[in-house]
């Protein structure tokens, strides 16, 4: 027995988001996009339909929802625009997930109901200016003194860290040394505007330009000594979990990608047409758009089963790095085949192929380059490094 | 704590290519997406509102085939509290006054009603005197074309709105009232709505179950029958103002000469 359909419910929850990014999206965020303004009002509304809260209970805020509704919601937003889908990914996977996984009761209290309202967004702070994908050789340093955290170091390229409803960044952190001398890395809470805690102006990007990104740096930045999340020392295998369930929904956002050239590059074919012809009759331009379907098809079903394995509870590290790698692989070539479809009015800011095409390079590279992917993989395989 | 029904209508989605039978001229509904009407998101919504400010319940009401159970979950997941589905084959083709008649035999079948919100107009029959057929088989006053709903106790005020200016209009309940589309924006459902809304009660009736004759009701006994259908031409190439600095007033003149301001 295999069945790999979507419940009602789901299903409702699938079309409600494409009516609203449809509706409401589309028509505001090619502007907002090239002048580089986060989407407030968008995210506001976003907010209201509880698409934050998606996964996280409703004792905590949420719509007791799980994480393939927000996998559902973050492909048909990034269908429409993926400033405004990465803007939930992060917000939900990398912003409130870890605090719902980790947190004290107390800490999820005090900070889960405003992030799963979308009034306040959080951030997650891994990659550092020396390196990403190496995570285990974080520079920035805590130490503990008296019932504080004392916090130093810098963070790179961290996604929701400077809007004006940014209430923390999670930050790993080395907090010492073990017997056998290898680093403890922890994860620390910073709230902002914390003093010592400083975000750069935002940085100017080839894609996602809706989105916010900033560098971030601590000098002596001092906290709670309880806005330690989690364990002490356990903060890099805390973040590899997160990360494995976020690689689930980057997937299903690449999908969202991959899904958004085939329906502009359909349109486009029926109606533009060249030596007397829609080029949607020559075979040349079916054959691509159906290997555009197959490509999106296939990360698809890649993510739907890792969401699977994941929602009961399976070991499933092997299938989201799959999901990942397939799935961003998908956006990358559709986007660049949509674009090729559009010809010249591929390379105007004024279709949305063109900002699909700057927005999912990205894809490869967030949250996992498509290297650590096949790592990943590698390493599931058995096949020691 | 005004007892709400509101009128909801499943219609083909405006997104895509909608089309009427060949064999009778009636809907072909299969030839697009079904969604619940544009105009009855917001009469939900007005609903919600009352409701919201001060008590009382929304039931939803449609008549229309199966698949309008699509329309109606949308409004339960919304908000609204239960529904009322009547669905017929015998309804097949109905016009206006027969499915008013049906309507207002449904809405006869809730308790206590107060107020019958409905959406001025539908996206696809267009018709747009279903409010009134209805008030005026329920015996209700009608206040059409709503821009903004007050409820006071049992008066209700009603800003219309016409091409002509605003009429401020007022009634005692119970009463029909039909919105605009300046009414309101609808809220998005949330997956939490959306979830309730698998448990609340959908009653679904027959015509026999109003006490109708199938007879009475269908394209056999319609009133009006839609005798010939063709597509809108296509629209001619419009008109082009070169603008020499003096763009701004041609195109003013064009407006004018068209009586479009
Ligand atoms: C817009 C944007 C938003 C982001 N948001 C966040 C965020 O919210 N939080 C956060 O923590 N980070 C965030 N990042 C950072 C992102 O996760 C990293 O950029 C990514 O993990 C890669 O790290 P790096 O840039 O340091 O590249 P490096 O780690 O320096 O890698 C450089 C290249 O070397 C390859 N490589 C590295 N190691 C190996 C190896 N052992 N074998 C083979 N190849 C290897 C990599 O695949 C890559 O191609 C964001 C980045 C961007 C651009």
């Amino acid at each position: 027995m295999i069945d790999l359909s979507v419940d009602e419910e789901h299903d409702a929850l699938r079309a409600t988001v494409r009516e609203f990014a449809r509706e409401e999206v589309a028509p505001v965020i090619g502007d907002l996009y090239e002048r580089e303004e986060f989407p407030y009002a968008l995210v506001a509304k976003m907010g209201e339909m509880g698409l934050f809260g998606l996964p996280i209970p409703e004792e905590h805020g949420g719509m007791g929802g799980d994480y393939f509704a927000l996998c559902l919601a973050l492909e048909e937003l990034a269908r429409v625009d993926s400033s405004v889908a990465i803007t939930l990914e992060a917000g939900v996977s990398l912003g409130a997930m870890p605090l719902y996984r980790f947190g004290t009761a107390e800490q999820k209290e005090r900070w889960l109901p405003p992030l799963a309202a979308g009034t306040a967004l959080g951030a997650f702070g891994l990659t550092e200016p020396g390196g990403g994908s190496d995570a285990g050789a974080t520079k920035t340093r805590a130490v503990r003194d008296g019932d504080s955290w004392v916090v130093n170091g810098s963070k790179s390229f961290i996604t929701n860290s400077g809007t004006d409803i940014t209430s923390l960044v999670t930050a790993t952190a080395v907090t010492g040394t073990d017997d056998n001398g290898r680093k403890r890395i922890s994860a620390i809470i910073i709230p902002s505007g914390t003093p010592g805690f400083e975000v750069s102006r935002k940085y100017s990007k080839v894609g996602w330009n809706a989105s916010d990104t900033r560098g971030l740096s601590f000098t002596d930045v001092r906290v709670p000594a309880e806005n330690l999340l989690g364990t002490e020392g356990r903060g890099y295998a805390q973040f590899l979990s997160t990360l494995d369930e976020g690689r689930v929904a980057i997937a299903a956002l690449s999908v969202g990608l991959a899904q958004g050239c085939v329906d502009e590059s359909l349109t486009y074919a029926a109606e533009r047409s060249a030596f007397g012809h829609n080029i949607g009759s020559y075979q040349a331009i079916q054959f691509k758009i159906a290997d555009m379907e197959v490509r999106t098809h296939t990360a698809r079903l890649a993510y739907y089963a890792a969401a699977s394995k994941m929602l009961r509870g399976q070991p499933f590290k092997k299938e989201a790095a799959i999901a990942k790698l397939v799935a961003s692989n998908a956006a990358m070539d559709n986007a660049r085949d949509a674009t090729q479809i559009f010809g010249g009015y591929g390379f105007m800011n004024e279709y949305p192929v063109g900002r699909f095409y700057r927005d999912a390079k990205i894809l490869e590279i967030g949250e996992g380059t498509s290297e650590v992917q096949r790592m990943l993989i590698a390493r599931e395989l058995g096949l020691a490094g | 704590m005004p007892n709400i029904v509101v009128l909801v209508k499943q219609v083909p989605d405006t997104y895509s290519e909608r089309r009427l039978s060949d064999s009778d001229h009636t809907l072909d509904r299969d030839s697009a997406d079904a969604v619940l009407d544009e105009i009855n998101e917001r009469a939900v919504e007005e609903a919600l509102l009352i409701k919201e400010a001060q008590g009382g319940e929304v039931t939803v009401l449609s008549v229309g085939p199966d698949r309008a159970t699509e329309a109606i979950r949308k409004a339960l997941s919304m908000g609204a509290d239960k529904a009322v589905h009547v669905s017929d084959p015998a309804l097949h083709g109905s016009c206006v006054i027969q499915t008013s008649k049906v309507i207002a035999a449904a809405v006869g079948k809730v308790d206590g009603v107060d107020l019958v919100i409905a959406g001025n107009e539908a996206t696809d029959g267009r018709s747009g005197a279903v409010p009134a057929i209805l008030a005026e088989l329920l015996g209700y006053p009608q206040l059409t074309h709503a821009r903004k709903v007050v409820i006071e106790g049992t008066t209700i005020k009603v800003t219309r709105e016409t091409d002509e200016g605003l009429t401020h209009l007022e009634a005692s309940l119970p009463a029909v009232v039909s919105v605009g589309e300046k009414i309101n924006e609808p809220r998005y459902p949330s997956f939490k709505g959306i979830m309730a809304a698998k448990k609340k009660p959908v009653e679904t009736l027959t015509v026999a179950d109003l006490g109708i004759d199938a007879g009475e009701v269908g394209l056999a006994s319609a009133t009006s029958t839609v005798v010939e259908a063709a597509p809108k031409p296509p629209r001619a190439a419009g008109q082009k103002v070169e603008d020499e600095g003096d763009g701004g007033a041609k195109i003013a003149e064009y407006l004018v000469g068209q009586k479009l301001i």
